[in-house]
């Protein structure tokens, strides 16, 4: 399950409408171990792409030494999709690279650039095995 | 000779479980043939048809190797070289 704060939430939700109808990505880091989504992190799609994304080479060196230093990994990976569901394509589950990391989907297929409901869904990645999970927005996290 | 390689999250069961290797090799090349004497497997999951893989990154020093040479880039004692894999996908 994946449990994300609303201000986390709406923050990848906003992103991914701006970039429409390009497909946004981030991460949002948490420290090592705590499954805890605390950073939200956005990146540029390097791709510019309806499509396809892919950080930018130096964001990502740039991104991954600042969790290194933080003792931080990548607790949520999120991209969306901007003309299809919420869920993994085969490019996405071939490139997945991240087991520990909840992969997130965003589609903002039903209203673009506008406000309007999206399908916020998250799934596990592993050994190009797709899980679904439950996703539960809260208003704070936990301590 | 000796060169520190960090290795990501998915390729740390051909290290046993390290998040960085030592190495040795005055290319990128010759680090990899290396590595792949003591970690073998690792060399497939970085190289395809005799270059690096699309979606693999590999850093010297900060630096993406694809701007200072690809495989042949020259690496020194002490050099630092970091291994991520690229975070990309998309509905294609």
């Amino acid at each position: 399950m994946l449990t994300i704060d609303q201000a986390t939430y709406d923050a990848i939700v906003a992103h991914a409408k701006r970039d429409h109808p390009d497909e946004a990505c981030g991460v949002v880091a948490g420290p090592e171990g705590s499954d805890r989504p605390e950073r939200f992190v956005e990146m540029v799609n390097a791709a510019g792409s309806p499509t396809f994304y892919e950080f930018d080479s130096t964001d990502l060196f740039q991104l991954y030494k600042e969790m290194d230093a933080n003792d931080e990994e990548p607790v949520v990976v999120y991209h969306s999709h901007t003309a299809t569901e919420a869920y993994p394509s085969r490019t996405d589950i071939g490139l997945a690279s991240e087991p520990g990391a909840h992969y997130v989907l965003v589609s903002t297929r039903e209203h673009g650039n506008n406000e309007g409901p999206v399908e916020f869904r998250s799934y596990r990645i592993v050994d190009g095995e797709v899980t679904e999970e439950e996703v539960t927005v809260v208003d704070e996290l936990p301590r | 000779m000796a060169i520190e390689v960090r290795i990501p999250t998915i390729l740390r069961t051909y290290t046993g479980g390290e998040k960085a290797v030592s190495a040795d090799g005055a290319s990128l090349s010759a680090l990899i043939e290396d590595l792949e004497a003591n970690h073998p497997g690792l060399k497939e999951r970085l190289i395809e048809n005799g270059d690096l893989r699309r979606f693999v990154n590999v850093y010297v020093n900060d630096e993406d190797v694809r701007f200072i040479g690809g495989l042949e880039a020259e690496l020194s004692d002490g050099d630092q070289v970091v291994v991520l894999p690229a975070v990309a996908g998309g509905a294609a």
